[in-house]
């Protein structure tokens, strides 16, 4: 199981490095999701997998028993996967903003913040 | 009474939420904006106050002990971060004041602000890895939309570069925090600190070192790292810019210290302070010749914060405490000096009309106080005695030359002297030269319809900056003094463990 999940994290990474890498904005965003997915994943991955133990003192004990799977890493996917959800319906919707009023989704062709003004003749 | 330490972090949300409710009406905006901000400064002065004498302040959030609960901790660097956060909110803002237009203002600029300001200072006060990511994250979403707020297409253009490499960079952070969390069980930054030296995988702990490097890294604006910064910097309203001139880029570089002291301080992460020597060398050159060729002057003061960075970066490298509090000193000088310069460039821009410095000219001729006024941040950047940044590149360099880097000294001292150039360029450019429309052309017409009230909002921030970088200057002595005492508890690694998780290692 576990090298299954390293597997996808691994895909889901080369997925992402991809779409971040093209010109088109909607690719660079579906692989910003996409490298946020292979994070949460990878948290998950790293944090241990630990089948059917969830992580409750069982009736009549005091103390918890190994094996358990450990929480800590579902919290924090958790409030990852909701911080990147506002993130990227924030960054979608600043997308749609900026074709409309640029009209343009190329990223070649969006230079103006960097260049120099043209010299004045 | 440790308690305090998690008002500033309340205070700003408590402001922003009381304005929601008074959605309709911006006078209520802004008169919370002001108030709160000048609450958050004397709650800092407090705080600062209680950490010098009596110690680290930490508070465990919710009552939940050290190691699985939420720690904040106060110790003298936080709260020196606090102080200046709290002084740039209050400035800007008045400034706001003066400069901002109603339409933003209607559309939750100040709670914005605010929400803003909760972030920094949550990300100054926490001890505990994941809830630095989550500041991050509260610091973004707010600076992602304070930058496009008003949604002109330069602002957009700008956001989307902006935006899109700081996600990159957050989801590097996740990656990183995930890893650590596998190999050492733990994210409290106290207990990492116990941790970290005795875990085995040191080659996974470097590339976690790395990882977390390159995502500071580029919220600092580190060399390669860094071209988001210039490409968005110029694009939102002067009041905007100045805020984020002065803060964001140094969470990234507190974050630095913060961890490479604190976390990674072992024989197996060394090699990041070669490449941090190395970046900053390059990170001062880039930042400063791309000012030179610059005639906007936002766009020129933007490229000026990269280089201002790689002294920073210089001085955390050397690592001696000597640099640690040169570092910090000038971090709390640049960001007070820095966003003085925003300020009076947004005074240009309402007296000229352009950010343009080949339009404009002859301010020095009508507005000789306004050139003083620029003269003091300016030549305290560019490190003339007695102002602040003498003091501060003094102490770098000596702390450079104490640790034999000389070559990185000579690149110092060389781009201050181009510091130095292209301040002088702004200096003949805006204020010397003749208008190029006519010596007759004294202001812009919009200026002599903005009223006197929002005059004065505009010019008392920049007037209280200059003093300060006057008086930083001038009693060097006692600031440097505190930037040592904060540097010697931040070297000194069990205190901090001490404070938060109460046994010594």
């Amino acid at each position: 199981m576990t090298f299954l999940l390293a597997v996808i994290v691994g895909v889901l990474y080369a997925v992402g490095t991809y779409l971040v890498l093209r010109r088109s904005l909607v690719k660079v965003i579906f692989g910003l999701i996409f490298l946020g997915h292979a994070a949460n994943l990878l948290i998950f991955t790293v944090g241990r997998l630990t089948k059917g133990a969830p992580a409750f003192i069982p009736e009549g004990t005091d103390m918890l028993t190994e094996p358990f799977a450990d929480p800590l890493p579902q919290a924090l996917i958790l409030t990852a996967i909701v911080i990147g959800f506002g993130v990227q319906a924030f960054t979608i919707v600043l997308f749609k903003r900026m074709y409309q009023t640029l009209g343009t989704e190329d990223l070649d062709k969006m230079r103006s913040t960097d260049q120099l003004k043209p010299e004045h003749k | 009474m440790s308690q305090i330490i998690i008002l500033p972090i309340l205070l700003p949300l408590a402001s922003a939420v009381v304005m929601m409710f008074f959605w309709k009406s911006v006078a209520v905006h802004r008169v919370l904006n002001v108030a709160g901000t000048a609450m958050l400064f004397v709650v800092s002065l407090v705080i600062l106050a209680n950490v010098l004498s009596k110690g680290i302040l930490s508070l465990q959030v919710g009552g939940w002990a050290a190691p699985f609960g939420i720690s904040m901790v106060a110790d003298l660097v936080s709260a020196i971060m606090l102080v200046a956060t709290a002084l740039i909110g209050f400035t800007t803002a008045l400034y706001s004041l003066g400069t901002i237009d109603e339409k933003r203002e209607h559309y939750f600029f100040y709670p914005l602000l605010q929400l803003l300001l909760m972030g920094i200072n949550g990300a100054f006060l926490t001890g505990d890895v994941f809830n630095l990511y989550v500041w991050f994250e509260v610091t973004l979403i707010s600076s992602f939309v304070l930058l496009v707020l008003g949604g002109t297409p330069e602002q957009l253009e700008g956001a989307i570069k902006y935006v899109t490499l700081n996600l990159l960079s957050s989801t590097i952070f996740l990656a990183a925090v995930g890893i650590l969390y596998g190999i050492a069980g733990t994210l409290n930054m106290a207990d990492l600190a116990v941790r970290v030296p005795l875990l085995d995988h040191r080659e996974l702990l470097s590339v976690v070192a790395v990882l977390f490097m390159i995502t500071f890294g580029v919220k600092a604006a580190i060399f390669p790292l860094f071209f988001w910064l210039p490409a968005s910097y110029h694009t939102p309203p002067v009041a905007v810019s100045a805020i984020f001139a002065g803060l964001l880029t140094k969470v990234g570089v507190y974050a630095i210290m913060r961890f490479f002291t604190t976390i990674f301080n072992h024989d197996d992460a060394a090699f990041i302070y070669q490449f941090l020597l190395i970046a900053s060398a390059f990170t001062m050159v880039v930042g400063v010749l791309g000012a030179a060729a610059q005639y906007d002057l936002r766009k020129l003061l933007s490229f000026h914060i990269i280089s201002q960075i790689g002294y920073m970066i210089f001085a955390l490298a050397i690592q001696s405490p000597l640099a640690i509090a040169g570092a910090l000193f000038y971090i709390v000088h640049n960001i007070i000096a820095k966003t003085n310069l925003f300020y009076v460039s947004g005074a240009i821009k309402r007296l000229k009309g352009s950010y343009d410095l080949k339009e404009i000219g002859g301010i020095y001729r009508f507005y000789p106080l306004l050139g003083l006024l620029f003269l003091v941040p300016a030549l305290g950047l560019a490190g003339i005695p007695p102002l602040s940044g003498f003091w501060a590149k003094f102490v770098v360099i000596k702390a450079g030359l104490e640790a034999e880097h000389y070559l990185l000294v000579g690149v110092a001292l060389l781009v201050s002297l181009l510091t130095l150039f292209s301040m002088i360029k702004i200096w003949n450019e805006a204020f010397w030269k003749d208008d190029p429309r006519g010596s007759n052309n004294i202001v812009d017409e919009d200026y002599t319809h903005i009223g006197s009230t929002k005059k004065v909002m505009m010019f008392a921030p920049i007037v209280v900056l200059s003093a300060i970088t006057v008086v930083f200057g001038l009693w060097f002595e006692p600031f440097f003094d505190l930037a040592s005492r904060a540097a010697n508890q931040l070297l000194d690694t069990g205190l901090y463990i001490q404070s938060v998780i109460g046994v010594k290692s």
